[in-house]
């Protein structure tokens, strides 16, 4: 068997790291939070009274961040082309991990090309409302400059090696391979190939850690997933079940 | 109106974000419970010793209760979009009264004490130790939220500021630092009923008092009945319809609505008090324990439905906690939600035709309607969703022929606070009830000079309270507000069966 080199392996448990604390920290809070109830029936009305309606204002929230729509026409620009660029390009990488290739990922991969781009003009419009706008200045701490930096350099980093300093793809998909089955392969000694694979797991590790729990957050939020139906059905958390037992005693 | 003491904000055309003023409401802060206050609801009379301590203790005991406060203390990604939302802001300026910075003054510690982040990097996502000057921020600016959810409208994550002022307030009474206004009332609904102190005897009086006025008036003999057991509905309106102006003409509006349809009904003594001021501390037992007593009154007086007055947190309460606090309800009658509030009841009256309308009898007037904050985004009426903003306006619009309503972006689920919602109505807080009015006295304003409106009708007495002391302050006249049901009253044709 060929020796692996050196930065294959520091890449590959890098990846690993990453992967393992985003995956078991992510796990941790959404068990957190399914498990804490959520004790009175809270959701911003007017509110769907079923669960269809509630599933699709959710997936309105979740795709078209209908509220923040409401709320400011600029955030909503940068924040959804930056998601949308994110969604390409997750959607894109996929050609990395799946072997043989499925069809509609080799179709989206031109599109996926400008979502690179989306994610940068997003994230500059963002850091520019938060330096500009001072509403947005005074709430902003420096791990939300840090956060927008990261995400730049990931997308600055991918750019790079897609247009500026082609990296070998052959080559590196073997590597993301090689690694997701455990049979390490060399990685291109390309600098800016390994910024980006660091960046990224970098990402995943301050994933559960950050303000990036808003992902699942959106899903968990009782004001926006609740059904309006108070006067219908009783609503009972675990814990005011037995305040009332004892209560009633 | 003696000469305040501080700026009143000018009306200018449009509402714009205004400039941020550091620490410009960091003196605001409403008087302290004393240790009896306290004392009433089991809670330390001072400051305990160990307040940090008790303090972190409660904070993590209302994470393991609260999923809406774990996931919006985490959400929150400093966005921005809820930063030019908040009444209050709008009115002071203070960059502390930004729902998100506000919600910041607990997640600064909540991120110090929970999370790794905020353990190991404190500078770097602004988590803060729990002292002396937070404390005092706390208390300054969990007081200058009347939990109105305007914020969690806008909000891409629906993070709901309330929910976080409330679990602030939770804490602070924890650790023996109490809000006088909301304890002391709370201890007047545990010991006497209602907050106002009214005991069963001077209601009986206000009532018998009514019974008259209403016969000089219309010739009519319309009953106000105290304690009846039997009658159909037992009514539960907010104490201060018993006597301020405007809120007793909303009172003997519903009471003609019930007359004329021929609906029995009574008050109780016992419960007669539809406000829950637990809900404004946060406190889930007191709220349940306030909320108990109109189970027990629907009881006692072997009732077939209960309804809610004019009053919007009670509301809240009653349509979205009633069944979770005090339920089930099964002993009444099912073919009626439980509770109703008594604009549905008087919206299908009219539709009905079971009771008859003259609208004439308000053309001296030109209406406009104030949505409150709890009935427009934490409750609903009717059976389908912004029914809250539907049903006051067809009732008002059967009572009366001139009517208007306020910019789009000031009502419906977009409403204003009145500025005195969530347990700050009280004179203590002036300053922040006056500068937090502005931009419900600014739409207001556009419609008065667009359209010559007089009138603002409101459907909640915080609202009704507020808007007359308030009023005065923007040049307005303190009896241009009116109660939904005191249009009724007016219009309402007693007698003439339909
Ligand atoms: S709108 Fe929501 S996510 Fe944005 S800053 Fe305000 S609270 Fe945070
Ligand atoms: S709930 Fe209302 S008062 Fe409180 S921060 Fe939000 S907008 Fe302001």
């Amino acid at each position: 068997m060929q020796t692996v080199p050196l930065l294959t392996v520091i890449c590959a448990l890098m990846l690993y790291a990453g992967a393992a604390v985003f995956l078991l920290g992510l796990g941790h809070k959404i068990v957190w939070y399914a498990r804490t109830p959520a004790p009175l029936k809270i959701p911003t009305m007017p509110a769907p009274t079923n669960g269809i309606g509630v599933a699709l204002r959710m997936a309105r929230e979740a795709a078209l961040f209908e509220s923040l729509f409401k709320s400011n026409k600029w955030a909503w620009l940068f924040s959804a082309l930056f998601h949308l660029g994110l969604l390409l390009e997750v959607l894109r990488h996929l050609r990395y991990f799946v072997q043989p290739l499925w069809g509609w990922v080799v179709l989206i991969q031109p599109a996926g090309l400008y979502g690179g781009f989306a994610m940068v003009v997003g994230l500059l419009g963002l850091l520019a409302r938060r330096l500009l706008v001072a509403r947005v200045y005074y709430v902003t701490q420096p791990s939300d400059y840090l956060m927008i930096l990261l995400l730049l350099g990931i997308a600055a980093s991918g750019l790079s090696v897609t247009y500026l300093d082609h990296a070998d793809i052959v080559s590196f998909k073997e590597f993301i391979l090689g690694v997701l089955y455990f049979d390490w392969q060399p990685l291109p000694a390309n600098p800016l190939l390994v910024i980006h694979l660091v960046l990224a797991s970098v990402l995943m590790a301050v994933f559960p850690f950050s303000k990036l729990l808003h992902a699942p957050a959106v899903f968990f939020s009782p004001t926006r997933n609740q059904v309006d139906n108070a006067r219908e059905r009783r609503h009972l958390a675990p814990w005011a079940a037995r305040l009332e037992a004892g209560l009633n005693k | 109106m003696a000469k305040p003491d501080f700026n009143v904000p000018r009306l200018a055309e449009y509402l714009e974000p205004p400039q941020l003023a550091p620490d410009a409401m960091a003196g605001s802060k409403p008087f302290k419970a004393s240790r009896q206050h306290q004392a009433a609801l089991g809670f330390p009379g001072e400051l305990v010793e160990n307040w940090e301590e008790v303090a972190i203790a409660k904070l993590g005991e209302l994470l393991g209760k609260y999923r809406s406060l774990r996931v919006y203390l985490d959400g929150c990604v400093k966005c921005g979009a809820c930063t030019d939302k908040c009444h209050y802001f709008l009115g002071t300026g203070d960059p502390k009264n930004m729902p998100v910075a506000r919600q910041d003054l607990l997640r600064s510690v909540y991120r110090r004490y929970f999370t790794p982040a905020g353990k190991l990097f404190p500078k770097l996502v602004g988590a803060r130790d729990l002292d002396n000057s937070v404390l005092d921020e706390w208390y300054s600016y969990f007081h200058q939220c009347s939990q109105c959810r305007r914020c969690s409208l806008f909000c891409p994550f629906g993070i709901d500021t309330a929910e976080i002022s409330a679990a602030a307030r939770e804490i602070l009474d924890a650790i023996g630092v109490g809000q006088k206004y909301c304890n002391e009332i709370l201890g007047k609904v545990h010991a006497i009923g209602n907050n106002l102190g009214l005991p069963g005897a001077a209601l009986q009086d206000t009532l018998a008092g009514l019974e008259e006025d209403v016969k000089a008036d219309t010739g009519v003999d319309v009953r106000f009945p105290l304690n009846v057991e039997g009658a159909e509905v037992l009514l539960i309106p907010p104490s201060a319809d018993f006597f301020a102006e405007p809120h007793v003409d909303g009172l003997i509006g519903y009471a003609k609505v019930l007359h004329q349809a021929g609906i029995t009904w009574t008050l109780s003594s016992y419960a007669s008090e539809a406000a829950n001021f637990a809900m404004f501390i946060g406190n889930y037992e007191q709220m349940r324990k306030v909320a108990l007593r109109i189970r027990k009154a629907a009881l006692d007086l072997k009732v077939k439905r209960i309804v809610i007055g004019e009053c919007g947190h009670a509301w809240r309460v009653a349509y979205s906690f009633l069944n979770t606090l005090a339920g089930p309800f099964d002993f009444l009658d099912r073919n009626y939600p439980v509770p109703q509030h008594i604009v549905e009841i008087t919206h299908d009256l009219i539709t009905r035709g079971a009771i008859r309308l003259d609208r004439e009898a308000n053309d001296h007037i030109k209406v406009t309607f104030h949505d409150s904050c709890n009935v427009a985004r934490a409750s609903r009426m009717g059976d389908r969703p912004g029914g809250q903003f539907v049903l006051p306006r067809e009732v008002i619009n059967a009572s009366c022929n001139h009517f208007h309503d306020m910019d789009p972006d000031t009502i419906g689920e977009r409403t204003f606070c009145c500025g005195g919602g969530g347990g700050l109505l009280t004179d203590d807080l002036l300053e922040l009830r006056v500068k937090g009015a502005l931009p419900r006295m600014q739409a207001l304003r556009q419609v008065q000079q667009e359209h010559g409106v007089t009138h603002i009708a409101a459907i909640c007495a915080i609202c009704k309270s507020q808007f007359t002391k308030v009023l005065p302050f923007y040049g307005f006249p303190m009896d241009a507000v009116v109660s939904v049901h005191q249009l009724v009253s007016n219009a309402i044709q007693l007698g003439a069966k339909a």
